[in-house]
């Protein structure tokens, strides 16, 4: 969704989630070229009854300039991720091989630890961990997906 | 002209023609009382005794005149006990402009004395809310405000403004209009969708109208009252459009809901066409949504695209403003002349008649006990009917609703939505201030009226003839009524012991009380009572503490299930 980039727009979708029993499983917003708007992309789960009910209150918002639910139509998903890892003896071969099946690109290494950046689908990246033993991951960071239509269709004023 | 943020509210609310703010003063707020005095010319403020008061009298003026109500307080506490009058407006979707002081910008977030995050607290109660920072922002974030607040579905909208805001100085000039690129609200209903539920509503067996506030706020009334005398279909009203449609009326068959008449929960669990506007399938109107008119296709009217369908499913959806959507449907309706309603419809008459013969808002009168809905119909006779009634919550609340037959619009004000107890006294300031000349009464019980009693402080110095019918049973009825059916008849906290004596503490006021305690004398002491037409009177009449409401749908049951005595 586009909103106005000002203070406060952001916690009144939040707060609308919340009051409302929503539940915001992941939320990106960055300004955009135009200054006065943020682009936000939120991911929730319901059923179309209560998709439909959340696109009517988003609308509702005053802040809230378009909302586009992005999966009634063809779309790109991406998350990114930063994931460092514990590296050190063979899992120094492993993890790169690893990063590579994945798509991965190593951004950091030390002497114990590699930091992997990651862009996909977020199933790619849940993936990824899931292929890692868990003791050897030191942190992760994942935006939250983003999204936008395919074709020549926009989200635009 | 140039003039300080504090100059620039009160030149801009009487540039936009408002006459009356409520409010109450404060150190984040006393430049604009500053300016209220060296520059008001027509805004005349009135002075109430805790900020609570001034929104729901802000919110009485609103709902009797149509008009935006306005409020002003400080920041902090002032800005806090704003909150129930907010969250009521916001519930029942009145529109409200409420103007908080604040802190200066310098110190917001750092705890300053009287600071609290005004448009955090207040932002899931309102339809918008603004801080503003600089004052070149002030004058067009007024208009703003203005717009969101009485277009669309009307609701309350807080300005929050910084002491720094309202010294410093900016160029004022009225901003005429304003644009806002994320708000534009419906103004016309789709014709296709209108031209399909004129037909559905021809070709229906079984039809019922089920119309609420929205026909009320959107100024409905004339429009409805033509359509549903043309199609002769029977009409309930929920406690907030009690009005819109003459109660008197033999085609009106009361209000609905939990404590609706007998013949209009089953004509709405029997129809088989159901024409909703301006209402919205309130918990307390459907009972248990899984039992909600089973056999029904449903048209639903409302200028809010987020309440249609969200409690129960339609079948022909309208969004737009209800008056026009209502001429719409008028015009079309007398294009297809001879296009009469369905001959069954007198079959369902002769139904609903039989329902109505149970005569389900009948009590007994042979006691020595005053009735509460005996005390309501003798207050009806005595003011004619054409008194504007406010009320608080609880069985008074239901008494009026039910026994004060409404045949006007905006002559019913009562917080449906959120239910707050202390609106009717502040509430009837309200009205009495936009109305100098008519009856105004508050039908209200010993619990409620204890909630805002500073206010009778309020009606002295401003000379506001409110009357006050208080139906004093000695209990929270309502809680008692609950307690009763469903908790084992354990009282637990709802009886109302120590009371004041209400008549000594309206004369220790300055007003004049009365006690009513004898059914055979109540009309006459009701007669002389309203007969001081410049006094405030606050009635306490003791009413049988074992009443209860009737009849009743208790919570989970469907509309077809309802307790009767």
């Amino acid at each position: 969704m586009l909103i106005e980039n000002e203070s406060g727009a952001l916690s009144r979708v939040a707060g609308l989630f919340s009051a409302r029993g929503y539940n915001i499983q992941a939320l990106t917003v960055a300004p955009t070229e135009d200054e006065s708007l943020s682009r936000l992309t939120l991911v929730t789960l319901g059923n179309a009854h209560q998709i439909e009910q959340i696109v009517k209150h988003l609308n509702r918002l005053i802040d809230v300039v378009k909302v586009v639910d992005l999966t009634e139509g063809a779309h790109i998903e991406r998350e990114l991720m930063l994931i460092k890892l514990s590296a050190v003896g063979d899992y120094r071969e492993e993890f790169v091989r690893l990063a590579d099946i994945f798509r991965g690109t190593i951004v950091d290494v030390t002497a114990t630890t590699y930091t992997v950046q990651m862009v996909g689908e977020t199933q790619k990246l849940d993936a990824f961990i899931a292929a890692i033993d868990s003791a050897l991951i030191l942190e992760t960071v994942r935006s939250g997906a983003m999204g936008i239509m395919r074709g020549e269709k926009c989200l635009q004023i | 002209m140039e003039l300080t943020g504090a100059q620039i509210l009160i030149h801009f609310l009487e540039d936009e023609g408002v006459e009356h703010i409520w409010g109450y003063p404060g150190g984040a707020a006393l430049p604009i009382y500053d300016a209220l005095d060296t520059d008001a010319k027509k805004l005349q403020h009135i002075l109430v005794r805790h900020e609570q008061a001034a929104v729901h009298a802000a919110d009485g003026y609103a709902r009797s005149t149509g008009k935006p109500g306005v409020a002003l307080v400080t920041s902090g506490p002032g800005a806090t006990n704003t909150v129930t009058g907010i969250a009521t407006a916001y519930m029942d979707s009145i529109p409200m402009i409420i103007i908080t002081g604040q802190v200066p910008t310098s110190l917001i977030g750092l705890d300053a004395f009287q600071e609290v995050d005004t448009v955090g607290i207040t932002r899931p109660i309102v339809k918008h809310n603004f801080l503003v920072k600089d004052v070149k922002d002030l004058a067009i974030t007024l208009k703003k405000a203005f717009h969101i607040a009485t277009t669309g579905r009307p609701g309350p909208v807080v300005i929050d403004m910084p002491k720094d805001v309202q010294n410093a100085t900016s160029h004022y000039e009225y901003p005429q209009e304003v644009a806002l690129r994320s708000y534009l609200p419906v103004v016309k209903g789709h014709s296709g969708q209108i031209r399909k539920a004129i037909e559905m509503m021809l070709t229906a067996e079984r039809p019922i109208f089920y119309t609420g506030g929205g026909v009320v706020l959107g100024d409905g009334s004339e429009e409805l009252t033509k359509l549903v005398k043309k199609l002769g279909f029977p009409i309930t009203q929920t406690l907030m459009g009690l009005g819109a449609f003459p109660a008197s009326h033999p085609l009106s068959v009361g209000m609905l809901g939990m404590h609706g008449t007998y013949e209009a929960n089953m004509a709405m669990h029997h129809c088989d066409v159901l024409i909703a506007i301006g209402s919205r399938f309130d918990d307390r109107v459907t009972g248990n949504i899984e039992k909600f008119c089973p056999t029904a296709k449903i048209i639903h009217v409302d200028i809010d695209p987020a309440s249609i369908s969200k409690n129960v499913v339609v079948d022909i959806p309208i969004v737009g403003p209800v008056q026009q959507v209502l001429q719409e449907m008028n015009s079309h309706l007398d294009k297809l002349a001879g296009h009469a309603p369905n001959e069954q419809v007198q079959a369902w008459w002769s139904q609903i008649e039989e329902w109505r013969s149970m005569n389900c808002l009948k009590f007994d009168t042979s006691g020595t006990k005053i009735k509460p809905q005996a005390a309501v119909q003798a207050v009806w006779e005595v003011t004619k009917g054409d008194a504007y009634v406010t009320s608080d919550v609880g069985q008074h609340q239901m008494f009026a609703a039910q026994y004060y037959t409404f045949d006007k619009p905006r002559r019913w004000i009562n917080s449906g939505g959120l239910g707050t107890m202390g609106f009717g006294l502040p509430a009837a300031m309200g009205v009495q201030m936009a109305f100098p000349d008519a009856t105004v009464l508050c039908i209200t019980g010993e619990g409620s009226i204890q909630m805002n009693i500073q206010e009778l402080s309020t009606c002295l110095q401003y000379g506001l003839p409110v009357k006050v019918v208080c139906l004093n049973n000695g209990f929270l009825g309502m809680v008692r009524q609950w307690q009763e059916f469903f908790y084992d008849r354990r009282y637990s906290m709802s009886y109302m012991d120590s009371l004041p004596d209400f008549v000594k503490l309206a004369e220790a006021y300055g007003h004049v009380g009365v006690r009513i305690d004898n059914p055979t004398t109540m009309k006459q002491q009701l007669e002389e009572a309203f007969a001081l037409k410049d006094k405030f009177v606050f009635i306490d009449i003791i009413t049988d503490q074992q009443e209860n409401v009737y009849p009743m749908i208790p919570a989970g049951a469907g509309q077809n299930e309802m307790i009767l005595v």
